[in-house]
């Protein structure tokens, strides 16, 4: 069984990826990898990543991250993060990232900050 | 002292081992979760690059995993048996110009999570990172 399920809504023009696991290395960082790629290929680049059912998360996970966000940037789009647990919100901090990534703890105002 | 010993092949699946068997030594150390979660963490990211930085790959050459607890504090030995690095060398991943970049930010949650970090080329070879925490 996959370590992280990763399940898409669209809310507007915005894709949300609902993810649900652990993103670490192998498995759970492709996963997302290839979900960003399928997205981004279908012509959506206004990402929404909602982290809060990903119980853990590792130094690749975080490089997924950050990759994911270069990838949406390049194509021209913003991908934003939803509902970071403490444990994701402690290593951004610890990494600098937080000041990196847009972060929201409610949908509707991440949804809003779109337009 | 209560120790354990592992050998892991040097492919990724070896991270997730050699974690499972961090958490389960330190449950038994009688670790809260906050020490466990640092344990697997620290574990996780000095496997992951004693696979692909150290062994890079190379199924021919094993991980070597040890915990060991005395008194209060757990140390872990993870040991590869590759060229080595210097870990001077190794950029800041917190630097500015660095913050993009998609790796390096291992040696950073050891250091972050674990009360001591210390690297060693052993004598054979390879590298090797010794690291405590105080339950």
């Amino acid at each position: 069984m996959s370590d992280i399920t990763i399940t898409e809504r669209q809310a507007g023009d915005v894709t949300i990826l609902d993810l649900d696991g652990k993103v670490t290395i192998g498995e759970g960082s492709v996963a997302l990898r290839t979900a960003i790629r399928r997205v981004l290929g279908e012509g959506k680049n206004r990402i929404l990543l909602n982290l809060g059912g990903v119980g853990y998360i590792d130094s690749s996970g975080i490089g997924e991250l950050v990759s994911s966000f270069t990838a949406v940037n390049k194509e021209g789009g913003t991908l934003k993060l939803l509902n970071l647990t403490q444990k994701i919100q402690d290593l951004l901090a610890i990494t600098k990232l937080l000041t990196v990534f847009d972060v929201y703890e409610d949908e509707a105002a991440a949804l809003a900050s779109y337009n | 002292m209560n120790t354990q010993e592992i050998k892991l092949p040097s492919r990724i699946e070896s991270v997730d081992a050699a974690a499972e068997a961090a958490d389960e030594f330190a449950k038994k150390c009688g670790c809260g979760e906050e020490c466990v979660y640092a344990l697997d963490l620290a574990v996780r990211e000095s496997v992951a690059n004693a696979v692909k930085h150290g062994n890079k790959f190379d199924e021919s050459k094993n991980i070597e995993v040890s915990f060991s607890a005395s008194g209060d504090v757990i140390e872990i030995m993870v040991r590869d048996f590759g060229t080595g690095f210097s870990v001077a060398d190794v950029p800041d991943p917190t630097d500015p110009e660095n913050l993009l970049k998609s790796n390096g930010r291992g040696i950073l949650f050891m250091n972050s999570f674990m009360d001591e970090v210390k690297w060693e080329n052993p004598p054979g070879g390879g590298l090797q990172v010794k690291m405590r925490k105080k339950l």
